[in-house]
């Protein structure tokens, strides 16, 4: 089992969670968070004459899901192509990290394993 | 010079004026969180615009000395204002530019009402330009028809609109879904609310505004002032337990949204009564008014027109019912001519046919209007779609409502 945690555009979101769910995840956790890349954040508009300032972080949708290891291909395709703003992609769109996962338990039924997720 | 009718219809002038703050507060809280700032700027910018347009042309056409088409339209005679005199003469109670700042607040709130039926996808820019013509085309000769001599009001046909039903209400109602006919539907109409405090603090301000726009009609301070603010009262107050209480019904829950939408339809109902019915009349315009609007909410969600924020539900189908119950619900000693309930039934004729004009008129020209921007290269209605993903207070304002992530 693995956990894909993926950071992406919150303007993307409802387009990549679809994606996901084609994809074949049945659930999922998804969250506002706010952090920078590369770039050292964004120039920002302060609505007062036509000053910007730095903003070192930006707004972005921490999307966590755990699904099968044979599943891994199919959902970070799907991230992929969901997430990415125009055909070649933006600096921006985001980043998708993997990891192992241990185990799931379901708290209701006290099952685990791969039957949990 | 009276000083009395001039406190109160300086009173009443800023009271209308409130009303537009408050419909971008009501407004903005129906919508998405993302297009929050985008929804309350489209009021706030068309104080600033129709400001401008009516000091330059918007009176004038409305309320000038001559017609260019009579009974449609009045002349640029007074453009720039020039010639209306500041100084009140023998027989004024006012000086006669009070007129031209009570009809400003009506001619601001109205382009503003039909931004609720675009809300979340429209271009601001576009919007601008609309605005303008609007006025222009739309709502000065429909003042002109009811106010200025035109051939609805009491030159013409003797239609009874007191504060304005059939210019303000029904005129956007008709105009909002032409609008949300050409815009087309949002990508991902969402229904939930992000703000519903922002709602009721909106639709309370409206209600406070009401006091001016419906006891200020009467242009003076008055037995007719005093018992149109109370019809008010009475209508918008039942038309909100009305609509709580169906709602109670229907879905057993009692919603915020719902209630603060109810007073809403039945403040808009009362507008073109105010000046003719007792309490009792205005009883049965809120009741007509929870029940009508609650279902034409139900209905025209059931439908594929995305008129975002209900405009032609609660204003369109609220002055519709409010102009023709004006018409049954008319005390004569009040309005001066008999209502259904005392046997004729003329007048609700004349209600029915004048309302029937102006949705007609509204719908066409504001249909033809934006279908004219749609299709200039550089304007277009529509923002793309991602930019309508991203929220119209980035894209278009590059703001946020709200930023509360604690980061720099």
């Amino acid at each position: 089992m693995i956990r894909i945690d993926a950071i992406i555009k919150p303007e993307r979101v409802n387009v990549v969670l679809e994606a996901m769910s084609e994809a074949g995840c049945t659930g999922f956790t998804y969250s506002n968070v706010t952090g920078r890349g590369n770039q050292d954040g964004v120039e920002v508009f302060t609505g007062r004459g036509s000053s910007t300032q730095n903003r070192s972080s930006v707004p972005k949708v921490l999307v966590t899901v755990v699904t099968e290891k044979s599943n891994q291909k199919k959902v970070v395709d799907a991230i992929i192509s969901a997430a990415r703003t125009n055909e070649e992609g933006q600096i921006g769109d985001g980043k998708i990290f993997i990891s192992e996962i241990s185990e799931v338990i379901r708290v209701r039924t006290g099952e685990s394993g791969e039957k949990a997720i | 010079m009276d000083t009395g009718h001039t406190a109160w219809m300086l009173t009443a002038s800023a009271l209308v004026f409130f009303m537009t703050p408050g419909l971008a507060f009501f407004y903005g809280g129906l919508v998405r969180a993302k297009s929050l700032v985008n929804t309350i700027m489209l009021s706030f910018i068309t104080i600033g615009v129709v400001t401008v347009v009516w000091t330059l042309w918007g009176y004038s056409l409305a309320y000038g000395s001559g017609e260019l088409i009579p009974s449609f339209i009045a002349d640029f005679s007074l453009f720039g204002l020039n010639g209306v005199e500041m100084f009140s003469g023998e027989e004024d109670a006012i000086s006669p530019l009070y007129d031209v700042l009570f009809q400003m607040m009506f001619a601001i709130i109205t382009p503003a009402l039909i931004t609720g039926a675009f809300a979340e996808r429209f271009k601001f820019s576009t919007y601008l330009i609309f605005t303008v013509i609007w006025i222009t085309i739309v709502y000065a000769p429909v003042a002109h028809w009811v106010w200025g001599g035109g051939w609805i009001g009491a030159d013409g046909a003797g239609a009874l609109d007191f504060a304005g039903g059939t210019v303000i209400h029904i005129n956007a109602g008709a105009a909002a879904v032409a609008a949300a006919i050409l815009v087309g539907k949002r990508r991902n109409p969402g229904l939930q609310p992000n703000n519903v405090p922002y709602v009721i603090l909106g639709a309370s301000m409206l209600w406070f505004g009401w006091f001016g726009f419906n006891g200020g009609s009467a242009l003076a301070a008055d037995d007719y002032a005093v018992n149109a603010m109370l019809v008010t009262q009475i209508a918008a107050g039942t038309a909100a337990t009305v609509w709580g209480i169906i709602g109670m019904i229907t879905t057993g829950k009692i919603s915020g949204v719902g209630v603060a939408t109810g007073a809403v339809a039945g403040l808009v109902a009362i507008t073109p009564a105010a000046g003719a019915v007792n309490p009792l009349g205005a009883l049965a315009i809120g009741l007509g008014a929870g029940i009508l609007c609650y279902y034409a909410v139900e209905l025209i969600h059931k439908t594929n027109l995305d008129d975002a924020l209900d405009v032609f539900a609660v204003h369109g189908i609220g002055g519709i019912w409010g102009c023709i119950a004006t018409g049954i619900f008319a005390v004569e000693s009040i309005a001066g001519v008999k209502g259904l309930i005392d046997g004729s039934f003329s007048q609700v004729w004349i209600q029915i046919y004048t309302a029937v004009g102006t949705l007609a008129y509204s719908f066409i020209v504001s249909f033809v209007i934006l279908y004219v921007l749609d299709k200039i290269p550089g304007l277009g209605l529509r923002v793309d779609k991602n930019e309508e993903d991203q929220g119209l207070d980035l894209s278009a304002h590059g703001e946020q409502a709200v930023v509360n992530d604690g980061a720099n």
